[in-house]
């Protein structure tokens, strides 16, 4: 479903972010991408959804080269990932409820559909009783669980999530891990970049291991 | 094709939206780009309206001949006789002074001024078609009846309406000019306008960027924006014009009847009236998508 083959990348101004990685992973796998601080980790996300693009090798997507398509394609392939940002990127000037609903809003999804799943997936996160309520009001943990929602209310193939337990105590870090796991579990894919050892142990995940760019374990399927 | 109406649905929506949330200051940019569309439009119509009255006047040049003050009847008669024998002479009319006397105390109002005069000041005159109404033509006949015993003033309508036409053809250019001039402001101002949005935007366009939004669908509330603002503002002129053009109707009413017909301001044409919010509307919407499109580029990923 996803391969990288002898993807490098490098920054403009010469930093070697990734160099020489190849891996694949096949439709529902639960994956982490570990490593240390600087290792490499968002790059690689970025390169799935074309948020970056590699400087040599390819990164193919169902099929699809990503590295090279086109820019009016680009948004049409990101639609079919859910994506939870480092930071966050929520809109403090709209509701919970507003937040959630922009994936289906982007993809054109009719307003009563789109209220039905926006409920649902408030509801999967637990946050249903804030849908009103505005994104700054809300605490760390519920934040990243209205990330959550938002990358899953249109139900896509694959999840990304880069350090979605990031700033988070343990206990809500294994909520998330929980979310992720049951994502998982219904068969959606799930990459998600960390370097959270309790989650890790919890999920117990395949594991693709960076180190300064390079692929240390975990590259073969 | 019903996603297509939906999503332009969506987009005009967050469009008023957008209007909705800032409205003194949508009103304020309609009534600022309204009033000054209004000039040029304004003066298009009065310059319409005096063109069409000023062809009336040229399509039939007419020549007056007025006679002496102290002109007798049997003087009069001659000259009836002779206008009867000019083969350029289409038709005359003659005009008594008592007649126009009257006409006047009619029109003007100043019925105790008149009746004050010790004597009538005004002439016999008459009225005359030429034949042939090529101005050498006009003017030939205006040079020989100037010499006719007893007529004291012979004069060619014709001359003044090409004046007045050619000074209408001016300003018509004015009008012209001014609009194009206006059109373009309209153009930068909506550009301004949208560039100062997009960056307010920036964020909230990265983010929707990155979970898959499309150029069309980030561009489609800017578009409708600027072409909604575009039609406010030909609304606002609408009104202006109209509104003008209603108040000058009454007071030229009031003050002619006889050339009520002549000075009556046509409103705006449904035409026109369509013209006058389409074009300002799309040329809002033409000074968005410059705008859009180049800010948008900026926030590239
Ligand atoms: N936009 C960028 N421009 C230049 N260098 C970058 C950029 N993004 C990341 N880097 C560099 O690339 C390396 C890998 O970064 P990143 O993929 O963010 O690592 P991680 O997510 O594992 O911490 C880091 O050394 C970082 O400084
Ligand atoms: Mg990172």
């Amino acid at each position: 479903m996803i391969s990288f083959s002898h993807v490098s990348k490098r920054y403009p101004g010469g930093h070697q972010a990734l160099q020489d990685v190849s891996f694949s992973i096949n439709a529902g796998e639960l994956v982490f991408v570990t490593g240390h601080s600087g290792a490499g980790k968002s790059t690689l996300l970025k390169l799935l959804v074309a948020i970056e693009r590699p400087t040599s090798g390819s990164v193919i997507v169902n099929g699809q080269n990503v590295g090279a398509l086109g820019r009016r394609a680009v948004p049409f392939m990101r639609r079919s990932f859910g994506l939870v940002f480092q930071d966050h990127k929520l809109l403090f000037d709209r509701s919970v409820f507003d937040n959630v609903a922009l994936p289906l809003q982007i993809a054109g999804f009719p307003g009563r559909d789109a209220a039905r799943r926006v409920r649902a997936a408030l509801d999967k996160v637990g946050l249903l009783k804030y849908e009103t309520a505005m994104p700054i009001t809300l605490s760390g943990g519920e934040q990243q669980r209205l990330c959550m929602a938002r990358a899953i209310v249109h139900r896509p193939a694959i999840l990304l999530a880069d350090e979605p337990t990031g700033n988070l105590d343990t206990d809500y870090a294994l909520e998330i891990g929980e979310l992720i796991r049951s994502f998982n579990q219904v068969g959606v894919t799930a990459i998600i970049a960390t370097h959270d050892q309790t989650l890790l142990a919890r999920l117990a995940p395949r594991v693709i291991s960076l180190k300064h760019g390079a692929l240390e374990s975990g590259g073969a399927a | 094709m019903r996603a297509w109406l939906a999503a332009h649905a969506g987009g005009f929506g967050a469009a008023l939206e957008r209007i909705a949330f800032a409205p003194l200051g949508s009103a304020l940019n309609a009534l600022v780009i309204g009033i000054a569309l209004s000039l040029p439009v304004g003066l298009y119509l009065l310059v319409s309206n005096l063109q069409a009255a000023s062809h009336q006047l040229t399509a039939a040049p007419q020549i007056s001949a007025f006679m002496a003050l102290d002109a007798n009847r049997a003087e009069i008669a001659q000259i009836e006789a002779r206008l009867k024998q000019t083969p350029q002479i289409a038709a005359y009319r003659l005009v008594p002074r008592e007649q126009a006397l009257a006409e006047l105390k009619k029109s003007s109002g100043l019925t105790d001024v008149i009746d004050g005069l010790p004597q009538n000041p005004l002439p016999d005159a008459f009225v005359i078609d030429a034949a042939d109404p090529s101005p050498t033509a006009l003017e030939a006949l205006r040079d020989e009846i100037r010499q006719w015993p007893r007529v004291a003033h012979v004069q060619l309508d014709a001359q003044w309406a090409r004046r007045l036409d050619a000074g209408l053809r001016f300003s018509r250019m004015v009008a012209a000019i001014l609009g194009t001039l206006l059109g373009i402001a309209l153009v930068a101002v909506t550009f301004n306008t949208i560039r100062l949005q997009v960056l307010t935007r920036r964020e909230e366009i990265e983010v929707i960027k990155l979970i898959g939004a499309t150029d069309a669908f980030i561009q489609r509330p800017f578009l409708y924006f600027g072409a909604l603002q575009g039609l406010a503002g030909g609304a606002v002129a609408w009104l202006i014009v109209s509104a003008g053009a209603y108040l000058a109707n009454r007071s030229l009413g009031e003050l002619s009847h006889v050339y009520a017909s002549l000075l009556q301001l046509n409103a705006l044409t449904p035409g026109d009236s369509l013209a006058l919010l389409l074009t300002p509307a799309s040329l809002g919407w033409f000074g968005a998508w410059l705008s859009v499109s180049r800010h948008l580029a900026l926030i590239e990923r």
